[in-house]
């Protein structure tokens, strides 16, 4: 396994418990056993919940079973023909070799130029990320969040139970228009305003206003925007997406293209496309398959489909390509922010009708679904988690859209 | 076995009930209900699964 997260812990597991009795190694680049990302942004970074809460129940065993864990390591390269994995880590250069391979490297948060010149300015991913930002949040400061996705949107509700001023700085008319499409953006621009959020929204940043100098470094003092006004923090933290961290494939001859391309099993696709060797798959943020209930490429960078999806490519490396069974999940995923708990199974896109099925949007207590054609692809919850199973089963059943479904 | 939720990571994702329907309930006042805490044998891979499914890992099984 080359990624030691949420993916690669539970492809180890599903590699034992499929009677896979072979060693493993799972190579991760962050010097932690597997822990659990989501509270990161919400409960850990609240202060609410310890590390203890952030520790991964039933993990991939430890030494003395035959899983060997090599942390704070990193993969720089593959050598697909003779099976060996490149590393860089404490013990300097070397290599893993392999007869079968998991990549499950995840993504790396996206940042902005001259992110990295100042202090107080940050990035979440990693718990270390976490910590940092947590103890500079512990001073009271004037928070500016750029981007209103799921993580700033996230990171913005938890300010605000910490008592903090904060500010989103989105370059959309409203938060998350991409993800769920405008109309819920509305309603969720709705909900940060009610908290207390300031909102600058449909305004791009143009870059970092620095502050003082603090040792040979200046501090962040805000956010200029391209309309040339100043959001002023003392913390800002960068939320503008994820990339895949495929760097390491350079070279390797398979597919890389905004993650690493598989087929419907998860298998590695090569360059150009054809058939990959056949003894690599790939889960989680990092992958992205073809999945056949929505017939087209996706990658999702999710908790549920890292689990998922992890356990499916695993039971096919097993088998191989020729016993290989399609992965094939409606998708679902979830965010609290504030008091607002959002449910989505499925996948939209623009241009798909969204229905108002169940509840009341202005009470924010309701399902919308997405329909393209006739046919329901997508549900979205809000403060409704009793209702969300019923549309994951329509949505992988591809349902038509009833407005009598009950 | 017995099925045993803390409800104080519990998040009510309701994960476990696309699961295990027969087992785990999230109803309509968002909170979980666990509809068999002692579930048949026949249970153990889906009540498994929910316990590795489950995003707040809120879900344990005790044996006896």
């Amino acid at each position: 396994m080359v990624g030691a997260s949420l993916a690669g812990a539970r492809a180890a597991e599903a590699l034992r418990r499929e009677g896979f009795d072979g060693p493993i190694t799972l190579i991760g680049a962050e010097p932690h056993l597997p822990y659990t990302r989501p509270p990161l942004s919400k409960q850990y970074l609240e202060g609410t919940w310890g590390r203890d809460r952030l520790e991964l129940k039933a993990p991939a065993p430890g030494p003395g079973t035959g899983v060997d864990f090599r942390l704070g390591t990193r993969a720089v390269g593959l050598d697909v023909a003779r099976r060996r994995v490149r590393v860089s880590g404490p013990d300097g250069a070397g290599e893993v070799g392999f007869d079968g391979l998991v990549v499950a490297t995840g993504c790396h948060p996206r940042t902005f130029p001259g992110a990295g010149d100042l202090d107080g300015v940050f990035t979440l991913r990693t718990v270390d990320d976490c910590d940092r930002l947590k103890a500079a949040l512990d001073g009271g400061p004037r928070v500016a969040v750029i981007g209103a996705g799921f993580i700033g949107s996230e990171v913005a509700g938890t300010c605000r139970k910490r008592g903090l001023d904060v500010t989103v700085i989105e370059a959309l008319p409203v938060p998350l228009a991409g993800a769920l499409g405008e109309g819920m953006g509305h309603v969720l621009a709705g909900v940060h305003r009610d908290h207390g959020t300031g909102l600058r929204l449909g305004v791009g940043v143009e870059g970092f206003v620095p502050g003082p100098r603090a040792g040979d470094r200046h501090r962040v003092a805000g956010v200029r925007l391209a309309d040339e006004s100043v959001v002023e923090a003392d913390v800002v933290v960068v939320g503008v997406g994820v990339v895949p961290t495929t760097g390491w494939l350079d070279g390797s001859g398979l597919a890389v293209d905004n993650g690493l391309v598989c087929d419907a099993a998860c298998f590695v696709r090569a360059e150009g496309g054809g058939p990959g060797p056949g003894f690599v798959v790939a889960a989680g943020d990092v992958a992205r398959w073809h999945n056949p209930l929505f017939g087209e490429d996706m990658r999702v960078e999710h908790w549920t489909n890292a689990v998922e999806q992890a356990e499916a490519a695993a039971r096919n490396l097993l088998r191989g390509p020729g016993g290989a069974e399609p992965f094939a999940p409606p998708t679902y995923f979830w965010s609290d922010q504030y008091d607002v708990k959002i449910q989505y199974v499925g996948r939209a896109r623009p241009g798909d009708r969204m229905v108002l099925a169940e509840g009341s949007i202005d009470e924010r207590r309701f399902v919308a679904v997405y329909v393209r054609g006739e046919r329901v692809v997508a549900a979205l919850a809000l403060n409704r988690p009793a209702r969300i199973v019923a549309w994951q089963q329509r949505v992988a059943s591809r349902s038509s859209w009833n407005p009598d479904l009950d | 076995m017995r099925v045993v939720v803390d409800f104080d990571r519990c998040q009510s994702n309701a994960v476990c009930m696309g699961i295990a329907p027969d087992i785990f309930e999230v109803r309509d006042d968002g909170f979980l209900y666990i509809l068999q805490e002692n579930p048949p044998e026949s249970s153990r891979s889906k009540v498994d699964e929910a316990v590795r499914s489950c995003p707040t890992q809120a879900i344990s099984v005790e044996e006896g």
